[in-house]
Parts: structure tokens; C-alpha cells; sequence
């Protein structure tokens, strides 16, 4: 541990997670401080001519009035070197492996360890010369992290000058210098790979790009009815037991990022448990490579310290927005918000401070939104191109998406996925309801998808919402009356989105061939069911009763196409066509 | 520690507040002695202001005044002591023995607050408990090491269906493994307690049995501790002596009530419903303590049982323990008053972890593909119900009088058995199967084609 070079008071007073010092008024706001004899890790978040309020990261059970309170003189940091990646922290980035293998399987309050490995070596090649010009965020060495990632050393934001001396490529630890500047005042700086940067911070970019290119999740209602942007922000808003997190593990698991940063901030032990087995099975589609060599996990599972759980999210996404300055997009999994914004509650409710709405303090909304503007897709300093990604669930209380947390975050976002409690119940996944949710980004992604994904996509999206939305009317009906008395056109369009319900929109996260589908096969799905659509329309025209169409089983071999056509083989699509075709001319040839 | 504190300063209900200690600390415990021969109080500290603390007493203050109260502060926060002996005894609250079988000779004491389990050293919870109830085994699938709650209502069977489910479990299954059964009372009434007592004694399970009792008409600020003590039991048995520990805590909704009690006492900031800010964590910290620890062959299982109040499952206790375990079992009224029993809500329960627990490797199979589509088929039933209180049950199309028939035979032969009936997951999906045969064939959609024929027999 580093000498502590900050000042240091006594403490006063403490109730829960918040301890009051007294005794000294030069702590500075949003200081990191070590709390009393043990050593816990707290932060200022209030000043007064009389005390100092400090928020503990920490259980603070067994703290006295009267043990010391130390400064560091620097705000609450995370360490910003390789190492980051394939790992699993806390709230204020401590390795838990490591805590695990000194304390035990529980948790000890006042462990002192270091973020990153500090002894392990790194095969090092260093990317600059002696007399380069290098600006912030330059690269000046290379190390493989993972199988997956190569970590970039960077000059960090505000340093730049002209390289004096390198050392050899070769084998560092984190701390060892390897290049030695000479800024524009004439001092000379030692540069490790090392750097530290306040989590309440955002990282300084060059510019912002427009959000034009998707976030690929593989997950068919998403990429086609409601994609993301790369650099773009979502809201997954949904009662318990709607499928939050799976949805969250599948973008995790198979949207094509370079690197997710997952945070389960305040949810179950368990579900981290599961991540982390997961992960280090699964493969990467894009790479081949374990899943965990591009993900970090930060846990603050809902027993651990609420202080802890209110930094998590800006850990996070400043682990994101590090990793997007060497020219990565990146994706971040907020599970949940919710937790976050309760986090703020219990804290505030600490402080006595004024309650805004159902006990949640005024400052909610603008917390919030400065989280989601951390997204986007930017120039980085260093003139590379990367993206931060935002998806966070939100858990309503009772499933009610009127309270504060749901409403505020949905001004903030441009992409909102609304999981549906009776669609969960059904046991339809992902239970994501087509007609609440929403995306702004389809306008901005249309020319993407005209390039890359074929020129009719967004037209065959349209029809699909289309559909969908009049079957939606229609049922209105149907629940009065019956669906027998509908008119036969009426009739095709129940049946057509009933395909569409259970062959396109319900995917399933547990087969080996529907978990991940490429937009080839989408669109090709997309295409199949609405040329079913037409030539079942001709045959209506044609006075042809519903009845009579439905006894074909073309309607339930469309149904299971997601199962039955490999990922691999979307030519076996057209067999579809010509059975529509076949079906067709059958029903002509017989029925004229 | 050996001061003594004469006098108080303050009596606010069942907290008090006592000025000029010394070295206090947050969290400890302190002993409270009225008059001579007079039994000890216990409290707790829950807030410091230099030399003023503010301690909450796990019992009556009645007789106690500003002048006549001793206080010693401990120097420890609450512990309790600990050994294999304590199955087969019965506590109060507070884990001091109440069956006058004396005290424990205590191998160990720990800190009932417990520490947070680290994610790394979980062991992900894949084992199934076959309880023996088609509605769990089979859609609802408990695994070892889950936190599994009961929502119920007041005048449900939900004491009947634990104490179902605590039978059968313990009885099948791995019987050369060590069980033990920790139950933790907070707020119930005496009969359902005895209820309970009784039970284990019928099934011979009395002997690995740890009984927390916080009744009704106990203090209320001890039903706070209650849950933490018992659980603080149920780690020591599982990840020190590797046993299997099924735990049952009852009432939750008690608990929660306690909380807002003395929170509005502190004069905290209510959130929803006059609930402080933080009851969410506190039933997490309470929840989170189930679970398989890597390097120990035991495990917590819980399955705490809350009566939603009102019937209501938007209600705040019911809604943030949803959001913590790992699923819900909901009991319904309308079942009942059709004297289905169990009377579960199998649309609403859930178990987040059943999906790692079946299958060919755990149970059978099609026990995937049945579910689903026995889930997916009784959603539809509501419908079908819907449709058919509006136009009429003639009026319906051919398929949806079956799923009325489905619906019917469903809620009468799979969710419903009887209270010592015993069913083994082949059974249990035989069942199922018999049900959905009762649909045509091109209704079940939810199933692989390949399971579909193997099983579908014309």
C-alpha cells in the first residue's frame, strides 16, 4: 500500500454506510479516505464548517468514535492497466480471486489488495522510438491481454511531449517504466503501463460520430424491430421473473463488441457465479476464443455494501471508456439500474436529505443521464474509433413502468426494450413486447442495413410491425366476439402473426441453432413469412376460406424454420419458397 | 468490558438512547440490567453520535426508566454460540435455548450478521430436490443451494405445503448425505409453530431439527435478529459440518413490518409505504445467504414463505424478495377455493435455476419440452376463460373447448394431489404428458419434433 499522504481527522459519528469526521476541514469532496483501524475504503461526499460526511464502501459494523480517518488527497480512481480483462471485481475494483484466496469464501471487511497484478510479467512491445512526438492517448507498447484483446499502452488524457528512451520489447510488470518523455514544460516523465483516472470522470474523447452502425446482437427481435447502436444507449425494463438478465447474458454472450463490460450491481451471488462459469466455456462466435477473454465482470451481489454499489456503475463504464480509447467498441451490461438508483436512495435517506419522489432524491434524473451520455460512438483522442455501448435493466417496482426510476431513464435512452410479464408468464422469450418497446435508432441505421443486410430489410421490418400491430387491434375484437366472425383476411392476418409470434419473435437461448442467428438468416426468415403472407393473401381474394389454408401444415413447418435451417445453410431457405409456391398452386389447382 | 453506565437519556418504545458512553462501536451488542435478580436485556447499538448512542432493545422496555437501568456495552456485536448440538433444540429469537434442555456447550461463536459470500467462491447451485409435488418438480424444479420463496395469502395452505415439502425432501434422495433443518419463526403464531414441531416429530425428523422461535407476542425488535440468527446456524452446519440444510423462515412479512416500525421510530425517510429506504438490502443480506461455497460438500437451501398482503404481488415485501430470489412459488386464492391443493400459481412461479437441474442428465429428457409447453398450453387456458365468460362456452372454436377441458383436468390431476402423496418426476411427467394429449397434436408447439415422437402416442 502507498503512503498515505493526505491529512486526517477522527470520526464522530456513524450510521450505517455513513460515518461523520470532525477534527479537521481540509478533506476535499469525492476524496477517497481510509476509514478507522481497519483500514475501509470510504469516500467524501459532504463538507460542512463542522464535519465532513464520508460514504463507506464497506461494512462499517464494529467502527468507533475516535478512530482515525485518513486521506489520500486524490478522488476515488480505478488502476487502468492490462490485467483488467478475464477478471472479476467489486464495486471499487478489488480483484475477488485475490480477496478470495486471503479471506475465504466470505468476504472480510478491510481487505487490502491491489486492483491489478502488480508481480505478473507481460510480454511487452513497445510502439514508439526515441525522438517520436507522442500526444495523449498515444500508443506507445503492446501487450496480448487475452487471446482476444490486445491491451494498448496509451499516454493518459493531459500528458504529451517527445519520447527520450524506450526500453527493449521484453517482459514487464504494470509498474516498471518503459518509456521515458520529455513534456512541453522540459520535465521528464516515466511512463509505466499504469494509469489511474476518477470514476466520476468521463475520459476525454475528440469528437462524437453520429450512432450509424448497429450493435449485431444475433437475437431476432432486436436486430430487426428494435436494434441498438453501437455507442448507442437501451433500457431493459421488466418485473421480476421476465427474463432481464438472460436477455442481458445473451447480448452479453453474442453481440458483436470487442469487449463487455458487465456489472451485476446489486443482484444474486449466483447469477455471478453462473457468468463466470459460463463465460469461461463458452466460445466467442467472432474469434473462437473463450467468452472470458473479452469480458470483466464487476459484482456487487445485493448483500454486499450499498456504498459500493452506487460506484460500481461508474467503475464500469470507466473500464468501458479506457478500452475504447485503444479503438475498441465496447459494451456495457448494467444489471441492474434500479439497484443503483435504490442505492441512492438508502444513502440519501442517510443524509437526511429532502425525498423527491417515492423517497428517491431530486439529483435522480440528472444522475442518470450523465451516466447514459458516457455512451457513444467517438474519435478517440489518440484518432482511433471507438464506442461505448450502454444497456441497463431497470427493475420497476410491481412491474410498474410509471415509477421514477423507469420514466427518468427513458428520456435518457434511445432504445427501449419493454419486458412483459404476461408474455414471461407464457413462457415466450425474449418476452419483449413488440408494441411498448421502441427504438429511435432504426432511422439512423437504415442506410447500414441497406448496405450490409440487404436492400428490403427495413422494408420487410415495417411489414412485420405492421402485422403485428393490426393483429394487436384485431384481438381487441376477438376478445368481444370471438375470432371465429372475423372476415377470412382478418382470419390470415391472426394466423400470419401468430408465425411470426412463435417461428420469428420467440428465440430460444438454450438451442444450439436459435441462441445466435446472423441477419442473412433474419432476413431470409423475415422474407419466408411474408411471402406466405402474399400468396395466402391471393388465395383469400380468390374467395378461399381461412379454414381451408389452415389444414395444410405449412403454417407450423414455417414455425420451426428457426430449428430446422442451420445458421450455416441459409440456401435451404428457398425450399421454403417453393413449398409456399407448391402449397399455392395446390390449393389453386384443387380449389378454383 | 467491565463499566458499567447507570441512568439513560432517552425511551422511545424500543429504542433508547444513552449519552457519555465510551468506546461504543457501531453494531455492538450491550446488556441492560433493571432491577436486581431481574433478568439481562439485550440491545444493540444503531447509531453513534460521539458520546451518544442509540440502541435498539430486543426486548420489552417496559419497567424500564431514565434512572434504574444498568448498562454494560460487551464489546462484541451480536454473536451466538455454535455446535452440532443445536439440532434437536429449540431457541427463542435471540438463539438462547428454550426447552430447558440448558445451554449449548458452544464449539464456536460467530458474528450473526454474517459476510457476503464471494461470487468466486460460489459453487453454482445444478442439483435437483425432488420434493415429491408435480407443480415444483416439474415446472417450479427446487435445486440445493436456491432461495425458493412461498408467496402466499392469509388462510393459505402455505404451512402445509413447507411442511410437505420438508418431509419429502428429506426423506428421498441421497439419504447417506447429512440433512438438518433449520426453522426460523418471526411473528407467527403459536399454533403454526407447533404445527410445525409436530410435524417433524411425526416424520422422525425432530433430531435434525433447529427451531427459532419468535412468536407473535414476542418483542418485535427480536423478530429483527431472528432470521439473521438462524441462518448464522444453517452456515455453520452446512460449510462446517457439511450437512444439507433446508431453511425455512416464516413469516417474512413480519419481518418487513418490524423494520418499518422501527425505522418510523428513528424517524428514518420512508420510501415506498412507509418502508425504509433499505429493506431491500436487508432481505438481501438475509436471501444471499444460500447458496454451495466451493471446498464444502454442504449446502443452504432456503424457502421462506411471506403472506403477501392484500393478496397483493406488486405489494413491496413480495415485489423486492421477487427481485432477490431465485423464483417464487405463488399460492392462489381461486385454486384453493376450488379445493385444489397445493393450490399453486404455476404462471407466475418460477425457478430461475431449474434450467441447469434438468433434463437427460438430472431428471428426464423431455422435462424441458414438457414444461414449456405445459406453461405455454395453461396460459392460453386463461384466455380461452376469458373468451368463454363473454361469449359463452358453446360459442367457443373446437380447439379452445379443449383448452378448456386442458385447463380444467390440469389444475384437478397435475397440481392437485394430496397432502402425503408422493410423486416421482416420472410420474410427475407422465402426467403431463396424459394432459397434454388432450390438445391435438399440432397445439404443441413448444416441443421438439424428436421428443414429440418419441413420447406423442396416438
Amino acid at each position: 500500500m502507498k503512503a498515505i499522504m493526505g491529512i486526517t481527522g477522527t470520526i464522530y459519528g456513524v450510521n450505517g454506510p455513513i460515518i461523520l469526521v470532525r477534527g479537521n476541514l481540509g478533506y476535499k469532496m469525492n476524496e477517497m479516505v481510509y476509514v478507522g483501524e481497519k483500514h475501509l475504503v470510504g469516500e467524501v461526499i459532504g463538507l460542512t464548517r463542522e464535519e465532513t460526511t464520508i460514504q463507506v464502501y464497506e461494512e462499517t459494523s464494529g467502527l468507533k468514535p475516535g478512530e482515525p480517518v485518513l486521506g489520500t488527497g486524490s478522488p476515488i480512481s480505478v488502476t487502468l492497466a492490462p490485467g483488467i480483462l478475464c477478471n472479476i471485481f467489486d464495486g471499487i475494483e478489488r480483484p475477488l480471486e485475490v480477496i478470495a484466496e486471503i479471506g475465504g469464501a466470505f468476504i472480510p471487511t478491510g481487505a487490502r489488495v491491489d486492483a491489478l497484478d502488480k508481480e505478473r510479467l507481460w510480454e511487452t512491445h513497445i510502439t514508439v522510438a526515441p525522438g517520436d512526438p507522442v500526444g495523449e492517448g498515444s500508443v506507445i507498447a503492446e501487450v496480448q491481454e487475452t487471446r482476444s484483446i490486445l491491451h494498448r499502452v496509451m499516454l493518459p488524457p493531459g500528458v504529451s511531449g517527445e519520447v527520450v528512451s524506450v526500453h527493449p520489447d521484453g517482459a514487464y510488470t504494470i509498474a516498471q517504466e518503459l518509456v521515458r518523455i520529455r513534456t512541453a514544460d522540459g520535465g521528464e516523465q516515466a511512463l509505466t503501463m499504469t494509469q489511474k483516472w476518477p470514476i466520476r470522470v468521463p475520459r476525454p474523447v475528440g469528437r462524437r460520430y453520429p450512432a450509424d452502425r448497429p450493435l449485431v446482437t444475433g437475437q431476432r427481435i432486436l436486430d430487426t424491430l428494435f436494434p441498438i447502436a453501437k455507442g448507442g444507449t437501451a433500457a431493459l425494463p421488466g418485473g421480476f421473473g421476465t427474463g432481464k438478465t438472460m436477455t442481458q447474458h445473451q447480448l452479453a454472450k453474442w453481440c458483436d463488441a470487442d469487449i463487455i463490460i458487465y456489472i451485476g450491481c446489486g443482484e444474486r451471488g449466483n447469477e455471478m457465479t453462473n457468468v463466470l462459469e459460463e463465460f469461461g466455456e463458452l466460445e466467442d462466435p467472432k474469434t473462437g476464443n473463450l467468452l472470458m477473454d473479452r469480458t470483466t465482470l464487476i459484482a456487487n451481489t445485493s448483500n454486499m455494501p450499498v456504498a459500493a454499489r452506487e460506484a460500481s456503475i461508474y467503475t464500469g463504464i470507466t473500464l468501458a471508456e479506457y478500452y475504447r480509447d485503444m479503438g475498441y467498441h465496447v459494451a456495457i451490461m448494467a444489471d441492474s439500474t434500479s439497484r443503483w438508483a435504490e442505492a441512492l436512495r438508502e444513502l440519501s435517506g442517510r443524509l437526511e436529505e429532502m425525498p423527491a419522489e417515492e423517497g428517491f432524491p431530486a439529483y435522480l434524473a440528472s444522475r442518470l443521464s450523465a451516466f447514459y451520455e458516457r455512451a457513444g460512438y467517438v474519435e478517440n483522442l489518440n484518432g482511433t474509433e471507438g464506442s461505448v455501448t450502454i444497456i441497463g435493466a431497470v427493475s420497476p417496482q410491481g412491474g410498474d413502468f410509471s415509477e421514477p426510476v423507469t420514466q427518468n431513464t427513458k428520456r435518457f435512452v434511445r432504445c427501449f426494450l419493454a419486458l412483459d410479464k404476461s408474455l414471461a408468464y407464457a413462457r415466450h422469450y425474449p418476452a419483449i413486447n413488440w408494441l411498448t418497446s421502441y427504438s429511435e435508432y432504426i432511422g439512423d441505421l437504415a442506410g447500414w442495413y441497406n448496405d450490409n443486410a440487404g436492400s428490403n430489410f427495413v422494408y420487410c421490418r415495417n411489414q412485420l410491425l405492421h402485422i403485428l400491430t393490426t393483429e394487436n387491434r384485431l384481438n381487441e375484437i376477438v376478445k368481444l366476439i370471438g375470432s371465429d366472425v372475423l372476415p377470412d383476411d382478418q382470419k390470415l392476418v391472426l394466423e400470419i402473426a401468430r408465425v411470426i409470434r412463435l417461428g420469428f419473435l420467440q428465440q430460444n437461448a438454450f438451442h444450439a441453432e436459435d441462441t445466435y442467428v446472423p441477419m442473412e438468416k433474419q432476413l431470409r426468415m423475415m422474407e419466408v413469412i411474408l411471402h406466405l403472407y402474399e400468396r395466402c393473401k391471393e388465395l383469400i381474394g380468390r374467395d378461399m376460406p381461412m379454414a381451408l389454408l389452415r389444414e395444410s401444415d405449412v403454417f407450423e413447418k414455417i414455425i420451426a424454420m428457426k430449428y430446422d435451417v442451420p445458421n450455416r445453410e441459409p440456401e435451404r431457405f428457398s425450399s421454403y419458397d417453393d413449398m409456399i409456391e407448391e402449397f399455392y398452386q395446390h390449393l389453386l389447382a384443387t380449389n378454383a | 468490558m467491565a463499566i458499567e453506565y447507570l441512568g439513560l437519556s432517552e425511551i422511545n418504545g424500543p429504542l433508547i438512547a444513552i449519552e457519555g458512553v465510551k468506546g461504543a462501536f457501531y453494531d455492538e451488542i450491550v446488556e441492560f440490567s433493571v432491577a436486581e435478580g431481574a433478568g439481562k436485556k439485550l440491545g444493540r447499538i444503531v447509531e453513534i453520535d460521539e458520546d451518544r448512542a442509540v440502541i435498539q432493545v430486543f426486548e420489552s422496555t417496559a419497567d424500564m426508566s431514565l434512572l434504574n437501568t444498568h448498562t454494560k456495552l460487551t464489546g462484541r456485536p451480536m454473536e451466538i454460540g455454535l455446535s452440532e448440538e443445536i439440532l434437536g433444540r429449540t431457541f427463542n429469537g435471540l438463539g438462547m435455548p428454550i426447552d430447558g434442555l440448558g445451554p449449548i456447550r458452544a464449539e464456536e461463536y460467530r458474528n450473526v450478521n454474517g459476510q457476503p459470500m464471494n461470487p468466486c467462491s460460489r459453487e453454482y447451485p445444478r442439483n435437483y430436490i425432488r420434493t415429491g409435488i408435480s407443480a415444483i418438480d416439474a415446472l417450479t424444479t427446487l435445486i440445493r443451494g436456491q432461495k425458493l420463496p412461498i408467496f402466499s395469502g392469509n388462510g393459505l395452505p402455505h404451512d402445509t405445503l413447507a411442511a410437505q415439502i420438508v418431509e419429502q425432501a428429506s426423506l428421498g434422495g441421497d439419504s447417506d448425505e447429512e440433512f438438518g433443518i433449520v426453522f426460523a419463526a418471526m411473528g407467527v403464531k403459536y399454533d403454526v409453530a407447533e404445527y410445525f414441531k409436530r410435524t417433524f416429530e411425526e416424520c422422525g425428523a425432530s433430531a435434525h431439527v433447529a427451531m427459532f422461535l419468535n412468536l407473535s407476542n414476542d418483542p418485535v425488535v427480536e423478530r429483527l435478529i431472528t432470521p439473521k440468527v438462524a441462518l448464522t446456524a444453517a452456515e455453520y452446519l452446512a460449510f462446517e459440518k457439511n450437512m444439507h440444510i433446508l431453511v425455512i423462515l416464516t413469516d417474512m412479512t413480519s419481518f418487513a413490518e418490524a423494520m418499518r416500525e422501527v425505522s418510523s421510530l428513528k424517524g428514518e425517510i420512508p420510501s415506498r409505504k412507509g418502508y425504509p429506504g433499505y429493506l431491500y438490502s436487508e432481505l438481501a443480506s438475509l436471501y444471499e445467504r444460500a447458496g454451495i461455497v466451493k471446498g464444502s460438500s454442504g449446502s443452504v437451501t432456503q424457502i421462506p414463505i411471506l403472506t403477501m398482503p392484500n393478496d397483493d404481488i406488486t405489494h413491496p415485501i413480495p415485489d423486492l424478495t421477487g427481485y432477490i430470489t431465485e423464483g417464487q412459488i405463488v399460492l392462489e386464492r381461486s385454486l384453493h377455493q376450488k379445493n385444489i391443493y397445493p393450490p399453486i400459481n404455476v404462471l407466475p412461479s418460477l425457478s430461475r435455476l431449474m434450467k441447469d437441474g434438468i433434463g437427460a442428465k438430472y431428471t428426464r429428457e423431455d422435462h424441458q419440452d414438457v414444461a414449456n409447453q405445459l406453461f405455454s398450453s395453461y396460459a392460453r387456458v386463461g384466455e380461452a376463460r376469458d373468451l368463454a365468460s363473454v361469449i359463452g362456452e358453446d360459442e367457443l372454436s373446437p380447439v379452445d373447448k379443449k383448452y378448456l377441458a386442458f385447463g380444467m383436468a390440469f389444475e384437478q390431476e397435475f397440481v392437485g394431489q394430496g397432502r402425503n402423496e408422493n410423486r416421482t418426476i416420472e410420474e410427475t411427467l407422465d402426467i403431463g404428458w396424459r394432459l397434454l394429449h388432450i390438445l391435438p397434436r399440432e397445439e404443441l408447439d413448444r416441443i421438439d419434433t424428436k421428443i414429440l415422437e418419441k413420447y406423442w402416442r396416438e
